[in-house]
């Protein structure tokens, strides 16, 4: 739909190069100043040719004589000319790339700013790879007719003045060029518009070709054990082959448009000819002007094509940049209060009536959730997977803001604390570790002094120093991206270490030691208790082991609370606590059971496991 | 890192070999070349029509317009025709470049899944995917652009060149001698321009890692109050390829501008000399006149050199890591139709003496002797790193020993037909990867034959009805690229059904629901031992319940089975499993 350079497009095309006209306008007059030099010079050299050509050239075959004079300003002109063409090229490239990578940079700056202050939740309503292609490729379509638009703009400078020049020479010969600049100008704009969207479409062919590759390649081991590189290889085949023939389809209009566009000025040149000679013998004119209005056609022929390439890229740009615009103008963005929370002992956090749901008819997924955590206290959060439990710990550290409901810090509600202050007071370890691009230490400090001594206790305490010092660059390690280098529990060690060294107040940890091994899981969780960092602590947590650390456990379903207390309170009055946490206790104890009874032995000696079985609900 | 082969071969070699797994372009090549030609030679009827029109038409002092017409009308059906070869030439350029590269695309891709599972871990995924993308891309820039342009061009020159001859030797000696300096230098342009790319390429993904940080990280970010400086670090990145952009361009600019100065030294210095020729007899006046626009005809050749030989290079790196991935050897190959054809039933396997290491390092598997018979459900445990999934992926056929080998009902697994195989042994490994589509799409994966009935029929026998129910669209939920619009646990039940429907002999579950809740993971682990009855199933286990519910349990620790049997056999004698069992213990009851 926008691949078609409609008058609609058109209009808002202009709009977007207004926008970065008024933008960059001392990069933008510079560039047309550049290009307006080089359009006057380019009809400036075919008069010095003609010039050389009438008052060198034919008076000294005329003559039999060269006049010396007349000789040294042929090169004189002829040079200058190319002298001040060349600045004017040369300027002009440059200023129209300054012109288009800076807009280019300021719309990613922009782009990527709002991705750092829009909250979390405007994050969850976009997909990853829109938001990678908005950052890129967007911003640079948008901005992608910058780079012809200087030349165009001098181009239409260089027909003005070579339609005053060829009228002022000789209306007769000027007519020529009336018939053949207009047609060619109108035949590239017939070109660009019949191009564009074929050639939008093999782009979009090649970025799904791509795409298919990438996931087929990704999932490489998953059509290696079900042997379906058949399939996936008649898969990618006819992708590839939609888009040889989308490019075969751009070949065809390319080599039907571009031999023409070659052919009409120089049948301009064999027509000026004719005409130039009829009015030679008329005495209208004379040879030099016959060469000079010839070679100006040849001259011309190329620059005016520039016209097209901007028309071509506008309906790219708009696109782009009506995508690029999209982000920046997303509102929503988290407001901040002005208190600032105590720096230092464990924190106090009151949940009160906390609803939540993804997106604005969604189903909810938190429901009024409400309990109260006293400063030092470990309280685990137990659920079912899409109980809320990660929502949940989302809104504690004001990742989200609740729909309904509150949650205070020390009594002060999360809304009204000051930007900063929640990261200073709070760290949360969430399920999916992300490492920065950056050294082990860099992924810990995040930018903070901190002694290389407290690093090192950090880690420590998150079972990670030894591996850590075995790294061969030790802190220095670079971790590559997202921390590809480190298996999937070292990472995780590492994102712990990260929330212990911060000192914090309250520490999350969103099921933060799935990866690790349950032996170096339990060593982690027993040296945070023993730590004397007094925090208060929330856990998420399936294992036994984790949960045990807790002094009370709130156990969740669909969003809501089901139950609280300790253990072995909830064991025996919450069913769907205890099917949770004892689901592999009972397994093992019916498994006895049956090997028990294939064994001979009498229900009696195993009435204990009978009991568990029976508590009631 | 790589185990792409990369062999060693001269530029013109590398083409060689290139073009000759693209037939499709050889097809046809001589007619186009021909067309190529006739269209080059168009270039030379304006030059030709202004000398004869000034020599004869005007050499008296009224013109002699008949002549001109007539000559006119020579030159333009010549320039049509021109035109006509070169619409022929670029469309049949297009239908033979496309068509043979998509033929290269294909191949490349297909050889990617053929590639061991060893030698596909050590590629970038991103990597891989730009070998059957933007390289192939890259080469067919050059085939429709800078390849035609060399011949154009080239051409172009030559043409030209050989009409200034015919006009005037000493002319065309100084107009060469204006361009020569140009044409030396253009190389060395041209390997700035590179290098100055390469930086481009280079920073902006530097960008995109720091911009995507802001996006995958957002969490982390938030969480921990980062964002001004993440901010300043993608300012950083977005500026250094600012810079690199505009240091690129520069160069670019600069090299245009000084055809146009040469172009004009060359045009006054024919000026000046080709009249005191033309005095003495050496050239008439029209022939000097065409000099000047064959003067023209050198320009735009070298204004597009610098970026003719750099696509140039870079389709020659093209072409070389195309064919660096396709002929890095399928080392662990499928024999093919000569292979034995496993019948279907129950399957026994045996470990002979082998021995893995992966290249270059310290065997991680040693000595492995063991015996799985049929029916029999196998649970291997062991540290991380103790060589787990190493055994999976031998017994899988992922890779093959270094020594020793594996039996499947008595056939060395190298001889067994990668479309038996695969039908027979299905592994179901920890992560569980959704391609992009519904939810019975990714199930059907494991049995492209599958009703939705049959689907359904298989999620109630694991007992994963409930959770379909649960599904918004059923099992016409999108699951998102990558599976991302589910959860983890989620996305390990799809792949476990999916190896389900494939209704394979032996099932191998590599740690295939360590990420579900502990009451669906119970569940999933009856419901499993029920289907699996009467087939060979191993698992991978992290958890105590599983080694509880095996016949037999097979205990790695580094590199060895140190303890196998029962688990009640096991657990009572002190060992490795007497101690690891204490830990899981601890783990889930504490």
């Amino acid at each position: 739909m926008a691949s078609k350079v409609t008058p609609a497009v058109m209009r808002k095309g202009f709009r977007v190069l207004g926008v970065a006209i008024r933008t960059e306008p001392v990069v933008f007059a510079g560039a047309v100043l550049a290009s307006a030099v080089y359009g006057l010079m380019t009809v400036a050299s075919a008069w010095a040719l003609g010039w050389a050509t009438e008052h060198v050239v034919l008076d000294a075959f005329a003559d039999g004589d060269v006049a010396d004079g007349a000789a040294a300003t042929a090169v004189l002109l002829i040079v200058g000319v190319a002298v001040l063409k060349a600045l004017g090229v040369g300027g002009r490239r440059i200023l129209a790339g300054v012109l288009q990578f800076r807009m280019q940079a300021r719309s990613r700056r922009g782009v990527t700013r709002q991705y750092l202050r829009l909250p979390l939740a405007w994050h969850h309503r976009h997909p990853t790879g829109q938001l990678l292609s908005n950052a890129n490729a967007d911003a640079e379509a948008a901005w992608a007719p910058l780079a012809p638009l200087p030349m165009a703009v001098g181009v239409v400078v260089m027909l003005v003045t070579a339609a005053v020049a060829m009228v002022v020479t000789d209306p007769v010969l000027a007519l020529v060029g009336f018939l053949i600049f207009p047609a060619i100008a109108v035949l590239n704009l017939v070109y660009q518009r019949r191009l564009s969207p074929l050639a939008t479409r093999a782009q979009q062919l090649r970025a799904e070709v791509s795409e298919i590759a990438h996931e087929s390649f990704d999932g490489a081991l998953v059509v290696k054990t079900l042997g379906r590189e058949e399939e996936e290889t008649r898969r990618f085949q006819a992708k590839a082959h939609e888009l040889r023939d989308a490019n075969i389809a751009v070949g065809r209009v390319r080599g039907l448009f571009d031999p023409i566009l070659e052919a009409l000025p120089t049948l301009g040149v064999l027509a000026v000819l004719v005409v130039g000679a009829v009015r030679l013998e008329q005495g209208a004119i004379d040879s030099g002007v016959l060469v000079q209005v010839a070679y100006l056609f040849t001259l011309l022929a190329f620059p005016i094509r520039a016209l097209g390439w901007v028309l071509a890229e506008l309906p790219r740009s708009v696109v782009g940049w009506e995508r690029v615009q999209g982000v920046l103008e997303a509102t929503g963005s988290m407001e901040y209060g002005s208190a600032e929370p105590a720096a230092e002992g464990p924190a106090r956090l009151e949940v009160s009536g906390v609803s939540y749901s993804y997106g604005a008819a969604g189903e909810p997924v938190l429901r009024g959730i409400g309990f109260d955590l006293p400063p030092g206290r470990t309280v685990a959060l137990v659920g079912p997977t899409g109980s809320g439990k990660s929502t949940l710990v989302q809104t504690l550290v004001r990742l989200v803001d609740p729909a309904a409901g509150a949650v205070r810090l020390d009594g002060v509600d999360l809304r009204d604390v000051a930007r900063g202050g929640i990261s200073r007071a709070m760290a949360l370890v969430p399920q999916q570790t992300f490492l920065f691009d950056d050294t082990v230490r860099g992924n810990i400090t995040l930018g903070l002094p901190l002694p290389d001594e407290d690093v090192w206790a950090a880690l420590r305490l998150a079972q990670a120093d030894g591996f850590v010092s075995a790294l061969p660059a030790g802190l220095d390690t670079k971790v590559g991206e997202r921390g590809t280098t480190l298996s999937g529990g070292q990472r995780q060690r590492v994102a712990l270490a990260r929330a212990i060294a911060r000192r914090p107040r309250l520490l999350i940890l969103d099921d933060a030691t799935s990866s690790v091994d349950p032996q170096v899981e339990a060593r982690i969780l027993h040296g945070l208790r023993d730590s004397a960092e007094a925090a208060t602590v929330v856990l998420v947590a399936y294992r036994m082991a984790t949960i045990a650390l807790a002094d009370e456990i709130v156990y969740m379903e669909h969003g809501g609370i089901v139950d609280r207390g300790g253990h072995d309170e909830l064991l025996g009055r919450c069913a769907g606590y205890r099917d949770l946490v004892t689901a592999y206790e009972r397994e093992e104890a019916e498994r006895a059971v049956l090997e028990a009874g294939s064994a001979g032995v009498s229900p009696d000696d195993i009435e204990d496991i009978e009991d568990i079985e029976e508590v009631p609900a | 890192m790589t185990m792409l082969q990369t062999v060693e071969r001269s530029a013109l070699a590398t083409v060689r070999r290139g073009l000759s797994l693209t037939p499709e372009f050889r097809r046809g090549i001589a007619g186009t070349l021909a067309l190529a030609v006739v269209a080059t030679v168009g270039k030379i009827i304006v030059p030709i029509a202004v000398q004869q029109t000034i020599d004869t038409g005007l050499r008296n002092a009224t013109p002699d317009l008949a002549y001109i017409r007539g000559a006119v009308a020579i030159c333009a059906v010549a320039v049509l025709l021109t035109a006509l070869a070169g619409y022929l030439m670029n469309v049949r350029l297009y239908k033979a470049t496309e068509a043979s590269l998509a033929t290269l695309r294909v191949r490349g891709f297909r050889h990617v899944h053929d590639l061991s599972v060893l030698t596909q871990n050590t590629e970038r995924r991103g990597a891989m995917v730009s070998r059957v993308t933007g390289d192939v891309d890259q080469i067919s820039t050059f085939m429709q652009f800078g390849g035609l342009m060399i011949i154009v061009a080239g051409g172009q020159l030559v043409v030209a060149s050989v009409l200034m001859l015919v006009y005037s030797w000493q002319l065309t000696m100084l107009v060469w001698a204006c361009f020569l300096p140009l044409m030396v230098a253009l190389p060395r342009f041209q390997r700035w321009l590179s290098g100055a790319y390469t930086q481009v390429r280079e920073r902006t993904g530097d960008m995109l890692g720091a911009v995507s940080e802001s996006v995958v990280g957002a969490q982390v970010i938030r969480a921990y109050g980062v964002e001004d400086r993440t901010a300043e670090r993608i300012d950083a990145a977005i500026g250094a390829n600012y810079a690199a952009q505009s240091r690129a361009q520069k160069i670019v600019a600069t090299v245009f501008p000084l055809t146009e100065v040469v172009s004009a030294l060359a045009i006054a210095g024919v000026v000046l000399l080709g009249v005191r020729l033309g005095l003495d007899g050496g050239i008439s006046q029209g022939q000097l006149v065409a000099f000047l626009f064959l003067i023209t005809l050198f320009v735009s050749p070298l204004q597009v050199a610098t970026e003719v030989l750099n696509d140039a290079q870079n389709a020659i790196a093209g072409w070389r890591r195309i064919l660096g991935v396709l002929e890095t050897p399928a080392d662990v190959a499928d024999p093919g139709p000569a292979g034995v054809e496993l019948p279907r039933g129950p399957i026994s396997v045996r470990f002979e003496g082998v021995e893995f290491a992966y290249p270059g390092g310290k065997p991680v598997l040693r000595e492995i002797d063991l015996e799985i018979p049929p029916r029999s459900r196998i649970a291997v445990v062991g540290e991380t790193g103790s060589g787990k999934t190493t055994f999976a992926k031998l017994l899988t056929r992922l890779m093959d020993p270094t020594a020793g080998r594996v039996l499947v009902d008595g056939h060395d697994l190298r001889d067994v037909r990668f479309s038996s195989l695969r039908e027979r042994i299905v592994m179901v490994p920890q992560d569980g990867f959704l391609f992009e589509g519904t939810l019975a799409e990714n199930i059907r994966f494991g049995r492209p034959s599958a009703t939705d009935d049959e689907i359904l029929l298989g999620l109630t026998e694991l007992g994963l009805a409930d959770w379909l129910e649960g599904l918004p669209a059923g099992l016409a939920t999108q699951v998102g690229q990558r599976g991302e619009s589910l959860s983890a646990g989620e996305r390990q039940l799809v792949a476990l059904a999916r190896a389900y429907l494939a209704d394979p002999d032996l099932l191998l579950l590599d740690e295939a629901t360590s990420a579900v809740d502990p009451a669906t993971e119970v569940r999933l682990a009856r419901a499993l031992e029920g289907v699996t009855r009467g087939r060979t199933a191993v698992s991978i286990a992290h958890r105590l319940s599983t080694a509880e519910a095996a016949d037999e349990v097979l205990v790695f620790d580094r590199g060895r089975v140190v303890q196998r049997g029962p688990h009640a056999e096991l657990v009572a004698r002190p060992g490795v499993y007497a101690d690891l069992h204490a830990s899981w213990v601890s783990a889930a009851r504490s």
